[in-house]
């Protein structure tokens, strides 16, 4: 339910009315008031406009990716591969919370916005890292975020920012002073619904997805009025009976209803085309095939809807019928890139969680190519449409890439100045699978199986905790940054690191590339060439990517590690 | 002439603090419970309210109807402190029909206030601490003018301090304090600054946050500023709030309306 004032006197459009009508001048004099409030000023500090061209304004970070397009690509140069080794700490944010940071913050106007879990919102000023304002919001204990409390950041759009939250609430809080304004409920927390990502704002809506994969949820994207919190739209990402693509579902007769197909990560849009892009997650059970046979669409594709309606125009599915849970929920990537493929150009590049590099045609998800960017056994490669050739591995056999995906959800970066898109890697990591049958329980886990690695004993999945010492070893896999050519699939140079990595990229348009480790360890790489540039021991994981702003012609880069936002610019 | 920086405020300072509206305190629905055995007549107004709205059902107009939790009796089962009766009231008690409930700490602090006062609680008297809200948003909306100083939900000015949920988070013992005494009960946090920039730029604004070097304030245009301290030509702190103790313009049952709107500000639902 929409929520909405208690009172029977203070509904805000009354009080609209009356200040704007009834003002008495006298009266305020006698009162002290002074004469510039009726103006109701504040306004819109960031309109629909400057978002959709959020590139003419580099001294801002105004969505969780930097633009619509989802490139992690800055046009602020002041910083370049000749003078990062002299970048310096100016401040840092210390978390109160001590649970994961994985924020990526925004900056308007030298104000930044971050969260940190569960679901506190916090504005600062971006020069000092004081704080103006906290909203701390306690979500509701019925929440059962599978892996951690997480908040991923905000949108904003006119004078408010957006929150999603672990319990499935959606809270629009005025940007100026840290109040809510209004709070939507998007789903049930209870059944496993919960959200962690940022919002994506675009003209009059802001948008988001349910996660809960593992809970047996059905999963959704939706669109909420930024004035008002009313729901505008919502589309199911698992097809109802008698919807186009359901028969994918037919034979598992309810398994939809339980199929999960979440959305835990932000989309990208195209102005152009109208067309907002999302990744979907596994089908689930996550491991049980047999308990949902078919494709299960729309699980581990991208979708285009249809902004202002939510109608879906197409889709992709990039892995049918998931054994893996290989979560296509990896950012979108939007790129304008001439090449022999297409006319238009309009690329959309994605590194999958599946171990493939697609490039699509995003004005239609027409297959371009997919080449593996990791050791992958689990096809033998793509046919002409995109779809994997299955090459199954035995029972107690070891499946490439393992659970945790070639790539997961770390953001990419493309920049448009070295035409490379850059994708953090997990690289020789398999897991082995073994399915369960799985009774579906409202509210409980739905993963339908067991997995380990290849090496009894050792590290598998990553852990949510902090750990002080390296469980990742060479036997069961390592880290790297890849850079890849789109117009290839090619990989052009690795940075190899000892220790995974969760964290995302940045690149600008000097051509420096950082980004974080899990190893502690906040570092800039040459994006033409992957040479060390330079580095910076923070002493906690990286767990989201950098973002840059300027404030005074001087340029920043901030990553959250740890419990520590860091941010560092050049001497003065 | 140069400003002391962070000294004491002189007591030029009033001019300027023009602009600062009901500077709203917090935290102060605990105030009641700090001196034990002191209730505030509105306070205990406001729950025989409540009371009648929530509890009359089960446990009877007089609190008595129970025998197993005679609310007269001056004990209770489960609860000894105020702390603890607040606990019971938000809790519940299990296995009992007292379910738990979402009372907001204002109304805590009001059926604590009113419960210890039961017995002596005469419902024949007239009222004249919390009158008729839709009179008291006549007020605000009228000759009081809150509306024009204090935003409320999404609309309405930013820089004085929003009303949304002034009803839950303040008892009303609190709210009539800061209608009658504004200064009084104005929290040092949010004070009226005013700064002269190196430039000459003269910055006024409702304090947010402060350390030795910088303040964060709000200004009357609704910006978010962060002001560098080392480099002010002046800084100063105001103690005076703009808004008008209310008890030199309105009787005691107008202010008693505007009293009882305030208290009907709660948020919004969940």
């Amino acid at each position: 339910m929409n929520a909405h004032y208690r009172t029977a006197f203070a509904a805000p459009g009354k009080v609209r009315a009356l200040s704007g009508s009834l003002v008495d001048a006298a009266r305020r004099m006698t009162l002290g008031a002074p004469s510039v409030l009726v103006a109701l000023a504040a306004g819109a500090q960031v309109t629909s406009d400057q978002l959709v061209d959020a590139a003419a304004t580099p001294e801002n970070w105004l969505t969780y990716s930097g633009t619509y397009l989802s490139q992690r690509y800055t046009t602020l140069d002041r910083i370049t591969p000749e003078n990062v080794d002299e970048l310096e700490l100016k401040w840092v944010f210390q978390a109160a919370s001590l649970e994961a940071f994985e924020t990526t913050p925004l900056v308007v106007d030298g104000i930044m916005y971050l969260t940190e879990a569960p679901n506190t919102a916090i504005a600062l000023d971006a020069s000092t890292g004081r704080i103006f304002w906290r909203y701390q919001y306690d979500p509701s204990t019925e929440a059962r975020p599978c892996c951690g409390r997480v908040n991923r950041g905000l949108a904003i759009l006119g004078d408010k920012v957006f929150m999603a939250t672990i319990d499935a609430e959606l809270i629009a809080i005025d940007a100026a002073t840290g109040q809510p304004v209004w709070q939507t409920n998007v789903a049930d927390p209870s059944l496993g619904y919960a959200m962690t990502l940022a919002p994506l704002a675009i003209d009059d809506k802001v948008i988001v997805g349910v996660a809960g994969g593992e809970y047996g949820i059905r999963g959704f994207i939706s669109a909420y009025d930024v004035d008002t919190g009313e729901e505008v739209w919502r589309f199911y990402t698992i097809p109802a009976p008698g919807e186009p693509g359901h028969e994918t579902w037919e034979e598992g007769g309810d398994a939809w209803m339980n199929g999960g197909a979440s959305v835990w990560l932000t989309g990208s849009y195209d102005p152009e085309l109208n067309l907002t892009y999302w990744g979907i997650g596994n089908p689930g059970p996550d491991w049980n095939p047999a308990q949902r046979p078919g494709d299960n669409l729309y699980s581990d594709s991208v979708v285009a809807l249809d902004a202002d309606t939510g109608e879906l125009v197409w889709h992709f599915q990039f892995t049918p019928g998931d054994p893996y849970d290989y979560d296509s929920v990896q950012i979108p990537v939007l790129v304008d890139l001439e090449t022999d493929d297409i006319a238009s150009g309009k690329l959309m590049l994605w590194a999958n969680r599946n171990g493939f590099f697609y490039v699509l045609d995003r004005t239609n998800g027409e297959f371009i190519r997919g080449t593996p960017f990791v050791y992958v056994n689990w096809a033998s490669g793509l046919d002409e449409s995109g779809r994997p050739i299955e090459t199954p591995q035995g029972p107690e056999a070891v499946t490439y890439p393992g659970v945790q995906g070639g790539t997961n959800w770390y953001s990419p970066s493309y920049s448009p100045n070295t035409e490379l898109f850059y994708v953090t890697v997990w690289e020789n990591y398999g897991s082995i699978f073994r399915p369960v049958e799985v009774e579906y329980q409202p509210g409980r886990v739905f993963g339908g199986g067991t997995l380990s690695g290849p090496i009894p004993g050792a590290a598998n999945l990553p852990g949510f905790g902090r750990q002080p010492v390296n469980n990742w070893t060479e036997e069961v896999g390592n880290g790297a940054i890849h850079a890849l050519d789109p117009r290839t699939g090619e990989q052009v140079w690795r940075f190899p690191t000892t220790d995974i990595s969760h964290s995302g990229i940045l690149t600008t348009a000097t051509d420096v590339l950082f980004t974080g480790s899990r190893e502690g360890y906040f570092y800039a790489l040459d994006a033409r060439s992957g040479e060390l540039l330079w580095r910076e021991r923070l002493g906690g994981q990286g767990a989201n990517g950098p973002m840059s702003y300027s404030l005074d012609g001087e340029q920043y880069v901030a990553i959250a590690m740890g419990v520590g936002l860091f941010v560092y610019g050049l001497p003065e | 002439m140069q400003g002391t920086i962070g000294g004491p405020a002189p007591a030029r300072l009033v001019a300027f603090a023009f602009g600062l509206g009901l500077l709203v305190a917090v935290g102060g629905t605990a105030a009641a419970q700090q001196h034990a055995g002191q209730y505030d007549q509105v306070d205990i107004e406001y729950g025989a309210q409540i009371f009648a709205q929530r509890c009359v059902v089960c446990h009877g107009e007089r609190g008595d109807l129970l025998p197993q939790a005679n609310l007269r009796s001056g004990t209770y089962r489960n609860a000894s402190s105020d702390r603890e009766l607040s606990r019971v009231l938000t809790d519940g008690v299990p296995n009992t029909a007292m379910v738990p409930t979402g009372y907001t700490g204002s109304e805590l602090t009001a059926l604590v206030a009113y419960l210890r006062n039961i017995t002596t609680y005469d419902p024949t008297a007239v009222s004249v601490a919390l009158g008729d809200p839709a009179r008291g948003r006549e007020l605000a909306e009228g000759a009081g003018g809150c509306i024009y100083c204090h935003r409320i939900g999404a609309e309405g000015p930013r820089y004085a301090p929003p009303l949304t949920d002034a009803g839950a988070r303040l008892s009303a013992a609190t709210i009539r304090r800061i209608l009658v005494d504004p200064n009084g009960a104005m929290l040092p946090a949010n004070r009226p600054v005013r700064a002269v920039t190196e430039d000459g730029e003269v910055i006024v604004g409702r304090r947010l946050n402060e350390d030795t070097f910088t303040v964060q304030l709000i200004t009357q245009d609704e910006r978010l500023v962060a002001l560098d301290k080392t480099t002010l030509r002046e800084y100063t702190v105001g103690t005076e709030s703009a808004m008008q103790p209310y008890g030199e313009i309105f009787d005691e049952a107008e202010l008693a309306d505007l009293l009882a709107w305030v208290l009907t500000l709660q948020g919004f639902e969940r």
